[in-house]
């Protein structure tokens, strides 16, 4: 796959923003939009757009049909066994609230405990959080190495026979970890304990299969794999769907309602209430198209060797120090550098038009493991390069003028 | 927009070396801030005498340059004057970190003013300005008794 290619389908790149060529490492927090998945989004307002579900004219036909093609193409995507069994949501964080909220009024009780790790993200914990307030139950978080990663056995040590549900990251935000998560799954259901796993970092650079990982429930985050703000999904076992209860109430998830009572609506409709996010759920099935089109084998090998190429060179910069050194990561490079904050040092890149995070990344309990307030983070998409990583270099080396390192 | 404007010496200085950075024994007035959003953290603690006058005061906490010199040169500035004058002083130095071109009190003299407006850079940077305001509002805080945790406001 030729990389220039690749940058040229994503408008973004065109112009000089704020007089430097955009040199785009903040993939983990957002990824940037080919020009397919615009062009679709202003298509369909501008020439098709409807209410889908509701109406039998010609264009709610249309859109409804549109929606279900991304379903489809969602389901084939990750290799779910049903259609049925990907639900959209605004946001990978609704997916997650989504089974916390359910999962948790049906099956959890005062003194329960759910499993999570030191490396989750803050939506992977605040609704679990919620439950412990609202419901008393524990939380347990698996512990992270030295080396920045959350082993099986870290897993196993934290099961006990109050544990019932498991909630992991596929791929750490912050050190790159990628997780057991097919042995965590193996692991869990041999003691009848469902599973969720985190894929907002797992899905925009690894190959999924929902049916070989068996896990209970996926959360996926739309903007991070080249598509919309605004449209996530959670894909679930169609046995968790149906036993499940509904999460929000509204329009469209109903079957029948009377002033005596209401009966649900059918899946997928009983998970997606009132007006959804129709436009990006159609520009979404753009960004699916995309990804399959370069293929996730090419996407993984090539963020690898940047990955690879970026530890060499950071690794050689004086006063760098890369957080966790997990034995399988991703494109994910958070480091420090002694004597400059890391919110400095995101300033400073930026005016080289270097785009990094600083901050927590929203993994407090993670930092404060680590013992440290914030780090900076660089995170790759398929549009970088090699040369993105050379910029980088040179813009800390820029940092560490400034504060005379 | 231009870094120098940002990292002066002074900034650099007073980050890399906070001054009045820690706790005192016999304080009577304290605070703590935080900022959601990247985790940094200011405690201020000051001793307000019986004439309402800042005896002593010093600041702990983590956080970047812009941060840590804000406080620095804050603590610095408001030891030895009475509450009034502080308020007054934050106030200007709000309003100058916000909109104004320059400080108007009259409570600091040049050369105090001089090394504040080291801070105004941050004006060009809005996502840092709450990095420069934090210790002053919790420094209102202390001030007011607010059982408040200060957080970082635009």
């Amino acid at each position: 796959m030729n990389i220039d290619d690749i940058k040229r389908e994503f408008p973004v790149f065109d112009d000089k923003i704020q007089n430097n060529d955009l040199v785009y490492l903040d993939s983990a927090n957002s990824s940037q939009k080919p020009r397919v998945v615009v062009d679709r989004i202003y298509d369909f307002y501008t020439k098709e757009f409807s209410n889908i579900g509701r109406s039998v004219h010609y264009l709610a036909v249309a859109a409804t049909n549109l929606y279900e093609q991304t379903r489809v193409s969602v389901q084939k995507y990750i290799n779910a066994k049903d259609k049925d069994e990907i639900v959209f949501t605004k946001g990978a964080t609704e997916a997650i609230n989504l089974v916390a909220n359910t999962f948790g009024q049906k099956y959890l009780s005062e003194g329960d405990e759910v499993l999570l790790t030191e490396l989750e993200h803050h939506s992977n914990y605040v609704p679990w959080h919620f439950l412990r307030k609202a419901k008393n139950i524990k939380i347990e978080f698996a512990e992270i190495n030295d080396d920045g990663e959350v082993t099986l056995e870290a897993i196993e040590k934290k099961i006990t026979n109050k544990t019932k549900i498991i909630s992991v990251s596929h791929l750490s935000n912050v050190t790159g970890a990628i997780l057991p998560i097919k042995e965590i799954v193996q692991l869990a259901h041999s003691k009848n304990i469902p599973v969720l796993i985190d894929g907002c970092q797992g899905a925009p650079h690894l190959k999924l299969d929902m049916q070989d990982i068996d896990c209970d429930f996926y959360a996926i985050s739309g903007h991070k794999m080249y598509g919309p703000t605004g449209i996530g999904i959670l894909y679930a076992k169609k046995k968790w769907l149906e036993d499940l209860p509904p999460y929000q109430g509204g329009g469209g998830m109903i079957n029948e309602v009377k002033k005596e009572g209401i009966t649900y609506g059918e899946l997928p409709n009983k998970y997606e209430a009132g007006t959804m996010a129709t436009a990006q759920v159609i520009a979404f099935n753009e960004s699916i198209k995309f990804m399959e089109k370069i293929g996730i084998q090419n996407i993984e090998k090539h963020e690898k060797k940047l990955l690879d190429y970026g530890l060499e060179k950071l690794r050689k910069n004086n006063s760098v120090n890369i957080i966790g050194n997990p034995k399988e990561k991703g494109g994910v490079i958070s480091f420090t550098i002694e004597g400059v904050h890391p919110h400095d040092i995101a300033t400073i890149l930026d005016e080289d038009g270097v785009a990094i995070r600083a901050g927590h990344h929203c993994c407090q309990i993670l930092h404060d493991k680590l013992n440290l307030p914030a780090t900076a983070r660089a995170s790759f998409g398929v549009y970088n390069t090699k040369d993105d990583i050379d910029k980088l270099d040179e813009a800390i080396n820029k940092c560490k003028k400034i504060f005379n390192l | 927009m231009d870094l120098k404007d940002l990292y002066q010496e002074i900034i650099l200085d007073h980050g890399k070396n906070p001054r009045n950075l820690g706790k005192f024994d016999n304080y009577n007035k304290d605070a703590k801030g935080n900022n959601p959003l990247c985790g940094d953290n200011v405690h201020v603690y000051l001793r307000l005498n019986e004439n309402k006058k800042v005896e002593d005061i010093a600041f702990e906490g983590h956080g970047c340059a812009i941060s840590m010199a804000s406080a620095s040169i804050m603590t610095d500035m408001v030891r030895g004057k009475e509450e009034k004058e502080v308020k007054e002083i934050v106030t200007d130095f709000l309003g100058m970190i916000k909109e104004k071109d320059s400080l108007e009190t009259n409570i600091l003299k040049d050369d105090e003013k001089t090394k504040l407006m080291s801070l105004s850079g941050v004006k060009q940077y809005p996502m840092r300005v709450k990095c420069a305001t934090l210790s002053w509002h919790t420094l209102t805080s202390a001030l007011d008794n607010s059982d408040q945790i200060v957080k970082t406001e635009d």
